[in-house]
């Protein structure tokens, strides 16, 4: 087999479901219902729908939370499909994993696809480890000769040799995933389905996890990958190319830079309406829109990767027809607990900030170092003074994310990051 | 929607929303036989782990019913069971009628039971219900030999019993059950993915049709006493079932042509129909249950 073949073909795929609580309607609609999936019909009820948008209300109880998904996938792609919660990544997983059927549309299928939707499912807890990797790995479709064959290997990769052959409810929540995912790493289907699973376990083995998913889709005879996750440090890292849905829908699809690019600007256009929000101060001037915006990337966002430079962009509407010229501008970062992280003060700087009358200027806070605080979420306070006067205050005005990312280029993202406040740039060496 | 023609390139499979009514893909099935293997052990392995009697259990239970059931039925209500002894003759109908009631109560629970499996991976779901009939019949062969160590403590002790000689069929009549209660558990398990109140029908109702499958009492006795009510136990498959195997195990009783006629006609259409309903409900029961 060349390695450029389509080995996966995803055409118009749809998937409705219905709102609310399904399945007692009346005894009436159940019985047609049920008639119709007897003769092998679509379900009658299954007619009308809406996009999927989770935080809008909508008219009718059917939503379409897949539309309309066509997209191949080459032998040997690893693909990183990402979206908001909501977004239909684990439903399109769920069709292609064969667990459950799409309304319309096919998927055409050169190879074998495993999912590895949880790890550890089908684990019987009264059975032992060993007993456990047979049935774990032919519930994913291997042969008893295949997981024969491997076994050594799945028992030593798991780090479980000591308790293989106790039952699995002796086990530790950690050591039942790492069974699991050693099992689940040593499948060798055509397509693998990868959903989370690296959101468990601890340090050391998330990296050997995510090192045995790099295994799996590197080298000559790669395999195709299909990699769902939040993390995007992990997919950036694992995924050549990206797949980024929105309400059901493909919104970009193709390199993975690009279509992380485009998920983090589309969490920043969130509009957010500044004037509700509560203020302190005089008001003769008002910020009236705040943004971040990556120097990096150049685009407005507001989750960044640990290492990235921003600038902080005010825009102030002077609500009078006098002249300010010592304007000042405080930028507090604080966390969701209050605690103030950083302080960008106009007054310590040597620039000096005026305001014409009954104008809009915009401030632009440009910071020169990296952005070098914890992964955590921030907020921004920021305050306005005409001298000493405070005009105007707002608490939270935004709030961004700051995103663990291999800061100090090592190829490695960092270990612990909740351990330091503060991230700096280093060297080690020896005498 | 299902057809490649089309395309120059053929596919390995094929998901779409529509299928065949019966699309029974045996191939695949066979292809997972491992798996039946282990989900096989693991039901015989794992029911009676951490009990002290362990697999004892599977000779306990149906030795006490016979027990109770002799009591009750042979030396309180004076039940007349042809000369064969009370006691056989009971263990006998309960050994088959337990095989049915096991098979059948933990088939409909297919998709309810294993929905955390069966939300995650992909497997032939009939796989399942398959591994509880075959487990359920290994169980029924521990316990088929107790009968046998019974049947022969009574000859030894002087009691004419014969088998009749029709008894090669047997295994073609617990097949047969096996069928029956595969079909039933299949149509069940499909229904309870919606209407949970199957499941409450189920337990009791189970329960009420023992007593409508002779497995105490035999066919004449209900023909004798309630001649107009007979038909309710004469139109039960399982009735016949034991009738027969009774007639076969302890030449007791008396079989007809038609009526065994009749059962494996119920049996082959329970079965079929089960099989399509099961078939449609496995592609998206995820999405109701």
């Amino acid at each position: 087999m060349q390695k450029n073949d389509i080995i996966l073909k995803v055409e118009d795929i749809s998937k409705q479901y219905r709102l609310g609580i399904v399945g007692t309607g009346t005894i009436a609609d159940d019985l047609t219902r049920w008639w119709y999936l007897v003769r092998g019909k679509e379900d009658p009820f299954l007619k009308v729908g809406e996009t999927n948008e989770r935080s809008k209300k909508g008219n009718s109880d059917y939503v379409w939370s897949l539309k309309d998904i066509s997209f191949d996938v080459m032998r040997g792609d690893v693909i990183g499909i990402i979206g908001k919660n909501g977004a239909g990544k684990s439903t399109l997983l769920k069709i292609l994993s064969r667990v459950t059927s799409p309304t319309t549309g096919t998927i055409k299928s050169d190879g074998r696809i495993a999912s590895l939707l949880e790890v550890g499912t089908g684990f019987h807890p009264e059975l032992t480890g060993r007993e456990n990797v047979f049935l774990n790995g032919a519930i994913l479709g291997m042969t008893k000769k295949e997981i024969t064959n491997k076994l050594d290997e799945i028992i030593e990769f798991s780090g479980c040799e000591r308790y293989i052959d106790t039952p699995v409810k002796r086990y530790s929540s950690g050591m039942t995933v790492r069974l699991a995912f050693a099992v689940a790493a040593f499948l060798e289907p055509d397509i693998l389905i990868v959903d989370e699973v690296l959101a468990v376990g601890d340090a050391e083995f998330q990296k050997k996890a995510i090192g045995k998913m790099k295994d799996i889709s590197s080298g000559d005879n790669g395999r195709t990958v299909l990699f769902v996750s939040h993390n995007m440090a992990a997919v950036q890292n694992l995924c050549k190319k990206g797949i980024l849905l929105v309400n059901g829908k493909i919104n970009t699809m193709g390199n993975i830079d690009d279509v992380l690019r485009q998920y983090q600007m589309l969490n920043s256009n969130k509009e957010i309406d500044i004037s509700n929000f509560n203020r302190k101060g005089i008001g003769s001037f008002r910020m009236i829109d705040v943004k971040i915006n990556s120097l990096s990337d150049k685009v407005e966002k507001n989750t960044f990767r640990l290492g990235e430079k921003i600038e902080i962009v005010i825009k102030v509407q002077n609500l009078e027809a006098n002249n300010f010229s010592n304007v000042r501008i405080i930028v507090g970062v604080y966390n969701l607990n209050d605690e103030g992280y950083l302080r960008f003060d106009s007054q310590t700087t040597n620039s000096s900030l005026t305001l014409a009358p009954s104008q809009t200027t915009t401030y632009i806070c440009s910071i020169d170092e990296h952005i070098n605080i914890k992964p955590d979420n921030y907020k921004l306070n920021i305050a306005l003074f005409d001298n000493d006067d405070l005009m105007d205050y707002i608490d939270g005005v935004l709030n961004f994310d700051v995103e663990n990312y291999d800061y100090y280029l090592t190829g490695k993202s960092i270990p612990n990051p909740e351990l330091s406040k503060v991230f700096y740039k280093h060297q080690w060496q020896q005498q | 929607m299902q057809d490649n023609t089309n395309d120059n390139k053929t596919w390995k499979f094929t998901i779409s929303p529509k299928s065949n009514l019966v699309e029974l893909n045996l191939k695949e099935v066979w292809n997972y036989r491992d798996l039946l293997v282990l989900f096989i052990k693991r039901d015989i392995v794992t029911i009676y782990k951490q009990t002290i009697l362990g697999p004892l259990w599977y000779l306990i239970q149906p030795l006490f019913t016979a027990v109770i059931f002799t009591i009750i039925f042979n030396n309180v209500a004076e039940i007349d069971t042809d000369g064969i002894p009370p006691f056989l003759y009971n263990l006998a109908g309960i050994t088959i009628w337990n095989y049915f009631k096991d098979c059948l109560l933990a088939t409909s629970d297919t998709f309810k039971s294993n929905q955390h499996i069966f939300g995650k991976v992909y497997f032939p779901r009939l796989i399942l219900p398959l591994s509880v009939v075959l487990s359920n019949l290994i169980k029924f062969c521990i316990q088929l030999v107790v009968f046998v160590a019974f049947y022969i403590y009574y000859v030894s002790n002087g009691v004419e019993i014969l088998p009749n000689k029709l008894i090669v069929f047997f295994p073609i009549l617990v097949l047969t059950m096996g069928f029956f209660s595969l079909g039933l558990g299949m149509i069940i398990s499909s229904m309870v993915t919606k209407y949970r109140d199957l499941v409450f029908l189920l337990q009791f109702g189970v329960q009420l049709l023992m007593y409508l499958s002779l497995v105490a009492y035999p066919l004449s006795l209900i023909q004798a006493k309630l001649p107009t009510l007979s038909w309710i136990v004469e139109f039960n498959p399982m009735a016949h079932i034991i009738e027969t195997s009774r007639f076969m195990l302890l030449n007791s009783g008396e079989i007809s042509l038609n009526w065994i006629i009749y059962t494996v006609i119920v049996t082959i259409i329970t079965f079929l129909v089960g099989l399509v309903i099961f078939n449609r409900t496995e592609k998206r029961f995820i999405d109701t249950i």
